[in-house]
């Protein structure tokens, strides 16, 4: 600087010189975000890291204003002589700062008390009161062997249309004297969308019947089912609903069933990572319901550790 | 009790009647000083068009509130009746197609804008100091305003709105750690419901425009407080320097009034 301008100077901002420092609170804020997935004590050195090389940053900052202000000498508080040289032994409390520590924590407390019950209401009844109602589907009868059964039926009767789901249904036939069905759930393990049976659908051939609880279930049967497809993103599934391509990242999801009356019985959906076999004797890897798109097996099931009740 | 006045010409008397409301505001609130100040702020004397990219998103936002706040008198959020009433807007009520359709184009007017003015900001530097505080605040307002269309798509409840609000939920829950849990507090629990639309509407409608407001409350302070800055290709300073705090007689934005030449004091 040959020349400085005092008026220019001014305004000109006086920022800090280059500082390693951050460098070292990148690394910390990365090592914990990577503990957050893998483990808790890699979390604890993230965070000490970044707590010391931030405090190392900062203490680098302070030494320039933030402001283009020189560093002046503060301004005295009060114009008569402090408190503390009035009264040396005397307490340090004021009356205005009694009040304002007062008005603070009264306001404080007063705004706890009015906006956490609000904000309870908007996160916490989500994951309260979750259990689903079984769902009758009707006899035994309208499931022939071996045939796939669009269903359509309602989780809900009272909440209307919304509650309207899909499931494909095939009766396996006896298993250890037991009937065996196949309910698979038409949500894609990708996002979300709804699966279509790749098959000959007959439309002619739809009935509908009311059942025990004022369900209202739809049966269509597929001739000649070759496997699922996902009209959003092309998702692939065979018959079983095994991933076979696209972006799913596991296999359909499946109903849990039982028999009551001579009815089948619709109870909890739950995840599946694949199956082997097929039919009545298939090997079902069985996981507790998770959201579409998350893994269940694999090393990515280390991101989704904890799962919301469903 | 007659206080002599001076004679007037008619002219002068209509305009002091005409005058008196506002003599009257002034003096009571100071507000018509202060909408002056905001409207006849000094501006460089080279800023041109793309510098109102930024009153045009403003405006672009007050058509979509005030366009909402109406469809809001007709619209059902109940799963049951949503639709219908969206047909009912459209077809039966006089204008509604109109008013549906400027908050539905008005949208992607509001987030196009958004961008274009973002990029203003970008390409003319007009982000660095002081006003890195009102770029982030920007960066927020397109969060919030691409919230505002993610809420709004599910509203008219039909096959694409329920299919790609149960698309966007879902890849939230595909998020590391929270992603579960923050698409059960969008969908209002683990199935999508009637709490669902409602919630949407609620976000949609309450939350986000008020939070919007707010912030464009804010942007406009820092604007008003920092001034506008010059195009790059200007021969002078860009700017006004801060408020000087220790020199109250000299005017927050002499820098404006008195540029300096850009890059004065490097040499």
């Amino acid at each position: 600087m040959s020349r400085v301008d005092p008026e220019q100077g001014e305004h000109k901002p006086d920022l800090p010189g280059p500082s390693v420092w951050p460098i070292g609170v990148a690394v910390g804020v990365a090592c914990l975000l990577v503990g957050l997935v893998i483990s808790w004590w890699i979390v604890a050195i993230g965070g000490g890291i970044s707590i010391v090389f931030g405090f190392l940053w900062l203490s680098d900052l302070s030494g320039h204003p933030v402001g283009a202000r020189p560093a002046a000498a503060p301004p005295p508080a009060t114009t008569g002589p402090p408190p503390a040289q009035r009264r040396p032994e005397g307490p340090t409390t004021t009356r205005s700062g009694f009040l304002s520590v007062a008005t603070l924590g009264l306001g404080g407390v007063i705004g706890a008390l009015v906006s956490i019950p609000p904000i309870f209401l908007a996160i916490v009844p989500p994951f309260l009161k979750q259990s689903k109602k079984p769902v009758d589907l009707g006899p035994l009868a309208q499931f022939p062997a071996g045939q796939w059964v669009v269903t359509t039926f309602m989780l809900d009767p009272s909440e209307g249309a919304v509650s309207r789901r899909t499931a494909y249904i095939r009766y396996n036939g006896p298993l250890k004297g037991q009937p065996s069905f196949t309910i698979i759930s038409n949500r894609c393990a990708h996002l979300g969308c709804p699966v279509q049976p790749l098959g000959l659908v007959q439309p002619d051939k739809t009935k509908t019947i009311s059942t025990t609880g004022g369900e209202v279930v739809t049966t269509i049967p597929v001739l000649a089912v070759s496997g699922f497809s996902c009209p959003c993103h092309g998702g692939a599934y065979d018959t079983e609903g095994n991933r076979t391509a696209g972006p799913p990242v596991r296999g359909l999801d499946r109903y849990e069933f039982s028999i009551k009356n001579g009815h089948l019985i619709l109870g909890r959906n739950y995840s599946v990572s694949k199956v082997d076999g097929a039919g009545a004797g298939a090997r079902i890897h069985k996981y507790d319901l998770t959201g579409p798109g998350q893994h269940i097996d694999g090393w990515e099931q280390i991101f989704y550790p904890i799962q919301p009740p469903h | 009790m007659a206080v002599a006045r001076p004679p007037r010409s008619r002219r002068k008397q209509m305009e002091a009647i005409a005058l008196y409301p506002l003599d009257w505001l002034e003096e009571r609130s100071g507000l018509v000083g202060a909408v002056k100040y905001f409207l006849f702020r000094k501006v460089p004397g080279d800023t041109n068009w793309f510098q109102t990219l930024g009153s045009a998103t403003l405006t672009a936002f007050l058509v979509q509130a005030i366009t909402g706040v109406i469809l809001a008198m007709y619209y059902t959020p109940d799963p049951n009746s949503a639709y219908e009433s969206i047909k009912h807007i459209t077809n039966d009520v006089t204008l509604g197609w109109l008013v549906r359709g400027m908050h539905r184009w008005g949208a992607s007017v509001f987030i196009i804008l958004m961008f274009f003015h973002m990029a203003r900001v970008f390409l003319f530097g007009a982000y660095k100091y002081p006003r890195e505080l009102n770029w982030i605040i920007g960066v927020l307002l397109l969060v919030l305003g691409m919230l505002e269309g993610f809420t709004g798509y599910l509203l008219p409840w039909d096959q694409t709105a329920y299919w790609a609000t149960v698309v966007g939920i879902n890849l939230n829950g595909t998020g590391p750690i929270i992603g579960p849990f923050l698409s059960s507090v969008l969908r209002g629990g683990s199935e999508i419901g009637p709490d669902t639309l409602a919630r949407f509407y609620s976000i949609h409608m309450l939350v986000l425009p008020a939070a919007i407001m707010g912030l464009i409350g804010l942007h406009l302070y820092l604007v008003i407080r920092l001034g506008v800055t010059s195009p790059p290709w200007s021969k002078k300073a860009a700017g006004a320097p801060w408020i000087e705090e220790d020199e109250p007689e000299q005017p927050a934005r002499k820098g404006l009034v008195e540029p300096t030449p850009r890059g004065g004091a490097a040499k």
